[in-house]
């Protein structure tokens, strides 16, 4: 199944640019969640025989990074009301640029460095690195509160790309414990975004400014 | 014993979420640091065997942070029920199993010696320090809560990445990947140099902005600034502390893998540019607790750059750690009693704290005095120890840049915290009831004394301690 391991990421790609090319939120949601669900079935197609571990992995990964956390951020777009992201610091085509020299960069910074024979001339190592860049650009240049979060789990998805080139070699309880750290930390976000709209009602993070120098 | 000090705390959290009363549940908080500190004891007299495959393993490293956290941590549980109890109006049950979740967390750091395990363990630190954060429930809090939340989850995100290339540099290399801190050490000849790079460049951006290295230190002086007192003592003696345990752990690897040059070189300049940002925005800071948090950043500039010297400055570093987490303690614990006594945090409305409390005021004059390396208080000998090491391998443009950030520093700290000693209190400062009171005041006292008991001399088992870390650090065992 391995042969399809390069569509996928090209698919995880792809959702990169419509993320950093949308500015409506549900599109965004939507578009974290589809990753979450190509994130899970690649845990099972880098493997070459199937096992519990990686099912159960994959079926952790796609709960909560398809199901669980979209769910929280619609929630709280939902209670505070609102439907795009407005005025973004960096327009959406700027953006798509920024992610498409990021994605090249990528390519080229993962071919300058020494691979294991498993993984020369696989996406994985550069797709890892531009669902960073790209989650990076996100979380950096919008205002709402929850694209920031919508951001940091792209951000969080090129990480976890990077960990599957160590499944093998990475014990079941870190992998675990990154999901449930990941569940949690987006989880007090999630309580954080609905207190801010609570407060301030907007989820406009630019409001949050009266701490500075 | 090793699970215990884990257990332990968490343990007391629930028990505090399950508490109904409010009165006793604050009580929980210093029988906790009581425990913790017990068991911290026993565990240092008699190190506990490894735990889970190797997973848990106490080294001399973690013992030296473990042990210096869990007395910072016993003091600030000394002072923690008299807040509390003096802020009646806001709800203190997630705080106080946050409270007592935190030593847990961060007792796991200092035990764990794999790298994955670690991460998550300083992962749960920041969990369970941002509700704390939130005390207070106003915007201001929520802005800085929010703040720490992003820019520390993406700290912690990069410190993973990290942790991944570091496992990667193994198989790259085409050995078995293992992520034990000691396999790491041995292998370290052979890691893949390319890889290797890349993940002391991501660990130290990772775990740097959880230390609040310039100039990743933007949630520090918000977090700090509307955090409780005693909460800032925490982040600014503990987890800073835990972070730069992760960056020291890292450091062995590097250096066993025969980069310690490169490693000590981008160190040097990260911590004298944080020192430099410091002394930038401490100068006419007007926030005293953003001050203090500017304070943070310096410290943990000079905690690197002693990494950044090597040789003497091991030591120094380690012992630096040290002297300003207990040092930070005081500064916290006595702000948080001018904050609760002016109802402000500004120079302009907070005057005469020396009439108003004295004894606060004079802890925290002395506490400035120490901070800033003045003699005889303990981060004058760690300063000195660094600087001396600068000098004897013959870096002194570093040395003197390090010597200049000092000055600057004390110049520009002093004419904040001078102003809010001296002169009359205002008329609004002495409608407050708030008094110096044993609770108040002693936990800083009783961490003054010991600041100053390190700057005079060093006490054998402790000294023991820190030559052991610092020799890890130098390539023994």
């Amino acid at each position: 199944m391995s042969h399809l391991v390069d569509p996928v990421l090209v698919l995880v790609l792809l959702a990169n640019f419509f993320l950093l090319g949308t500015s409506r939120l549900r599109a965004i949601i939507n578009a974290t969640a589809l990753q979450g669900v190509l994130l899970g079935s690649l845990t099972l197609l880098v493997h070459h025989e199937l096992s519990v571990r990686p099912v159960l992995i994959a079926l952790g990964a796609t709960f909560i990074k398809a199901m669980a956390i979209p769910w929280l951020l619609s929630r709280a777009a939902r209670e505070a009301a609102i439907r795009r992201e407005v005025e973004p610091f960096i327009g959406y085509i700027p953006s798509l640029v920024l992610g498409a020299v990021g994605t090249g960069l990528a390519i080229l910074f993962a071919g300058t460095l020494p691979l294991a024979p498993q993984h020369v001339g696989s996406l994985l190592i550069p797709t890892a690195l531009a669902t960073m860049i790209s989650g990076f650009i996100l979380l950096t240049t919008r205002r709402k509160a929850i694209t920031q979060v919508a951001g940091y789990l792209v951000l969080e998805n090129g990480i976890f790309i990077m960990g599957l080139t160590l499944i093998e070699a990475i014990p079941f309880f870190v992998e675990i414990g990154v999901l449930l750290d990941l569940l949690v930390a987006i989880f007090v976000m999630g309580i954080m975004i609905l207190q801010i709209s609570r407060e301030f009602s907007s989820l406009d993070t630019t409001r949050l400014s009266n701490l500075k120098e | 014993m090793a699970f215990a000090l884990v257990l332990v705390p968490l343990v007391f959290a629930l028990l505090a979420l399950v508490v109904p009363s409010s009165a006793w549940r604050v009580r929980i908080l210093p029988v906790a640091g009581a425990a913790h500190l017990a068991l911290t004891a026993a565990v240092l007299a008699s190190p506990p065997a490894d735990a889970l495959d190797g997973w848990l393993h106490l080294d001399s490293l973690g013992r030296l942070v473990l042990g210096f956290c869990s007395v910072l941590y016993f003091f600030t549980s000394l002072y923690a029920p008299g807040y509390l109890a003096s802020h009646p109006e806001r709800p203190n049950r997630i705080f106080c199993a946050c409270f007592l979740a935190f030593i847990g967390a961060l007792s796991l750091v200092t035990e764990s010696h794999h790298l994955g395990l670690m991460w998550v363990a300083i992962e749960s630190t920041t969990l369970a320090t941002a509700p704390m954060l939130n005390f207070r429930g106003n915007p201001r809090a929520l802005e800085a809560t929010w703040k720490y939340l992003l820019i520390g989850s993406v700290g912690i995100a990069l410190a993973l990445l990290g942790s991944l290339f570091l496992a990667y540099s193994a198989l790259a290399a085409g050995l078995t990947p293992s992520l034990l801190f000691d396999d790491l050490v041995h292998d370290g000849p052979s890691l893949s140099r390319p890889w290797l790079r890349a993940a002391f460049i991501m660990l130290f951006v990772g775990y740097g902005t959880k230390m609040g290295l310039a100039p990743m230190h933007t949630w520090k002086p918000d977090a700090y600034g509307e955090a409780p007192g005693m909460v800032g003592a925490l982040l600014a003696g503990g987890l800073t502390s835990c972070a730069f345990l992760a960056i020291l752990r890292f450091f062995r690897v590097a250096s066993a893998a025969g980069d310690a040059p490169f490693v000590q070189n981008v160190m040097l300049v990260s911590g004298l540019f944080s020192m430099g940002v410091a002394g930038a925005f401490m100068a006419r800071q007007r926030d005293y607790k953003r001050m203090l948090a500017y304070s943070s950043v310096e410290h943990m500039g000079i905690l690197v750059v002693g990494l950044g010297i090597g040789g003497g400055a091991f030591f120094g570093s380690l012992l630096h750690m040290l002297n300003n987490g207990l040092t930070k303690g005081v500064l916290f614990l006595t702000a948080a009693n001018i904050h609760q006594a002016y109802k402000s945090k500004s120079t302009d409305d907070v005057r005469g704290v020396l009439r108003r409390l004295p004894a606060t005021g004079a802890l925290f004059l002395a506490g400035f005095f120490a901070i800033t390396g003045s003699p005889p208080f303990g981060p004058f000998l760690s300063e000195f120890t660094i600087l001396n090491a600068a000098v004897t391998s013959g870096r002194y443009v570093v040395a003197a840049v390090f010597l200049v950030m000092l000055v600057i520093i004390f110049i520009g700290m002093g004419a904040t915290v001078m102003t809010l000693v001296q002169g009359k209190p205002s008329e609004s400062a002495s409608a407050t009831d708030h008094r110096d009171t044993l609770s108040s005041v002693g936990p800083s006292a009783a961490l003054l004394a010991l600041v100053l008991v390190l700057g005079l001399y060093v006490p054998a088992p402790v000294d023991h301690l820190l030559r052991d870390a610092a020799a890890s650090l130098e390539g023994g065992r």
